[in-house]
């Protein structure tokens, strides 16, 4: 699978990663020759093989859908580029 | 004892002069603290935290006098900041979180400084631990406290625990936390000639730990002895319910059977470690702790490994593609750093642009390929399956062995410089600690001798999961026939 400047441009959107068009050409050179090397994958026989989700199978735990903590709204804006109070700030997003 | 001596101790010997009165922790602390602003050139750390340090020994010097020492009761240990420190900056070494100060401890932090532990700062590693040279981070490179023979370029403390391992090794705190997600506790203690351990996953929390890939990262020790290893995890470790993978079980005191030896254990050699590119220095190295092992009443089997070609490149599927997920937090609203963009769309990207360095941008790009509609089963999926037959392979070589024995990487370190241009050729590094990762399994490793170049050299001892007792006691079996004694020169 070849892999070309679109495609970075595209995943470059997908990820919300501004790269600059002057490095598109060599990121792409790079990620080519990583996906490139990454096809040796295809020699292994995994026909039936369960992908592997966790180290050790266990139950996921729950707990009691309570409060733990809270109240600390200003312990948690407090390192946010821009805060109103205990409000995160962004640019306009509604016209 | 002058503030050399005190330095030099081993954790061992410092918790039994703390214990017996014969020095404080604030003179142990002050030592330490002359040490690093002596030693500033190594870059180790990016927040040293002195007047905090005194202020912890002296609280546990009172602690000690009210008769409640703890486990690590006045040992003064770096941290590597991508442990959040309540109050204390932690940035995993990227400028996207330069000045983020925490509101909260990390679990494995906070059991840290509970058991008495003294923080001296936080130490450098690769930005978000992506990187085997400590060459990615955003405050510049460490640099090796060894200097090859008769070459006096600056050398790499492998990665992404750089800091940490120098700092132990250059005698600037009595041991560090490390993290370790493919390698990056092991082959930087390597490199620097120290001991380092990655327990089995689940063992310690990884709450409040900068998530690189979540289903991968382990917290573990660095230090400069097996048992001080064993001491310093013993404190660490433990369940934890703000961690949904932190396993529930028992953490049995590994020091107590740190000395059990191995006689009568089945040590596994597995073939495919020898790879063809592997120096001779380290294959007589491997000989050698085979044989060590043998005299000390283990018996080698051989065992076979048959998909280790195979774990690497699906690593680096799998790590970045969590890594691309767990990073999709850094968008300038929350923490951090933010760059101003047209709309909201524009800010996060010149936001991520701007404040990821190189070898992240490349990382989660591959990884929101590997996970990108029509990509998914070629990539993330197939990578997963091979990361399950990795698994087993290792299971079927335990029914023939209790641990294994391996080099630990296929190199010495190398120049600051030397490998940074070549992805792939630094991704290598990381060939023979990758494969425990991917199963899980505890895994570490132990100095064992020099390289030609005079540079120290690991032997990576992995066990069966849970079995930590058994890994720290294979590796106190090779410390003891090594008598790794070498330590790097003072600088020319």
């Amino acid at each position: 699978m070849a892999v070309d400047t679109d495609t970075v441009r595209r995943i470059a959107m997908l990820a919300r990663l501004d790269v600059p068009e002057g490095e598109l050409a060599d990121l792409t050179g790079e990620l080519a020759k990583i996906l490139d090397w990454m096809g040796q994958l295809g020699e292994v026989d995994t026909d039936g093989v369960v992908p592997m989700a966790a180290v050790k199978p266990m139950p996921l735990r729950r707990r009691a859908d309570a409060v733990t903590e809270g109240g600390i709204a200003d312990e948690i804006v407090a390192n946010a580029p821009e805060a109103a109070g205990p409000f995160y700030t962004v640019p306009k997003v509604i016209e | 004892m002058s503030a050399g001596a005190l330095t030099d101790l081993t954790i061992e010997a410092a918790r039994d002069l703390l214990a017996g009165g014969e020095i404080s922790a604030r003179e142990l602390a002050e030592a330490h603290i002359e040490a690093i602003a002596g030693a500033r050139h190594l870059n180790a750390f990016i927040t040293e935290t002195p007047e905090r340090a005194l202020a912890d020994a002296e609280a546990s010097d009172a602690r000690r006098r009210r008769g409640e020492a703890g486990a690590l009761e006045g040992i003064p240990l770096g941290i590597k900041d991508l442990f959040c420190t309540e109050g204390v900056m932690s940035t995993a070494a990227s400028a996207i979180l330069d000045g983020f100060v925490p509101a909260y401890e990390s679990t494995v932090s906070r059991n840290l400084f509970d058991a008495g532990a003294v923080m001296l700062g936080k130490l450098n590693l690769d930005e978000f631990a992506m990187g085997s040279s400590n060459e990615t981070s955003h405050f510049g490179p460490v640099e090796n406290p060894w200097r090859r023979r008769g070459d006096n370029r600056p050398l790499v403390p492998g990665g992404s625990s750089g800091g940490s391992a120098a700092a132990v090794a250059a005698r600037l705190c009595l041991g560090a936390t490390g993290t370790d997600t493919g390698g990056s506790i092991r082959q930087p203690a390597a490199f620097c000639g120290v001991v380092g351990a990655k327990p089995t996953y689940g063992r310690c929390s990884r709450w409040g730990i900068v998530a690189f890939a979540s289903s991968l990262d382990q917290a573990g020790p660095m230090a400069r002895g097996v048992r001080d290893a064993a001491i310093v995890l013993g404190a660490m470790a433990g369940f934890d319910p703000k961690d949904s993978t932190s396993v529930d079980i028992a953490v049995p005191d590994f020091e107590t059977t740190v000395d059990d030896g191995v006689a009568g254990l089945k040590v596994g050699i597995p073939a495919e470690y020898a790879l063809d590119e592997t120096p001779d220095d380290i294959r007589a190295l491997w000989d050698e702790g085979i044989a060590w092992l043998r005299d000390a009443g283990a018996e080698p089997v051989e065992v076979s490994l048959p998909h280790t070609p195979y774990a690497l490149p699906a690593y680096h599927l799998i790590a970045p593609a969590e890594a691309s997920s767990n990073l999709a937090r850094y968008d300038g609203v929350r923490y951090g750093k933010r760059v101003e963009g047209a709309d909201l769309i524009d800010t996060y990207a010149k936001t991520r642009g701007a404040g990821f360095g190189a070898e992240v941008r490349r990382r989660i790009l591959i990884g929101t390929y590997a996970l990108s509609a029509g990509y998914y089963d070629a990539y993330y999926l197939k990578a997963q399956k091979v990361r399950t037959l990795v698994a087993r392979d290792f299971d079927r070589a335990f029914e023939a062995c209790d641990f294994l024995l391996m080099p630990t990487c296929p190199s010495d370190a190398f120049a600051i410089g030397e490998k940074s241009d070549d992805p792939i050729a630094m991704y290598l590094n990381d060939v023979l600690t990758v494969p425990a990762s991917l199963a899980g399994l505890p895994a570490m490793s132990v100095p064992a001798g020099l390289s030609e170049g005079g540079l120290p050299l690991g032997l990576q001892i992995v066990s069966r999961a849970f079995d930590e007792e058994t890994m720290f006691r294979a590796a106190r079996a090779i410390e003891k026939a090594a008598g790794f004694a070498a330590r790097p020169g003072p600088r020319v």
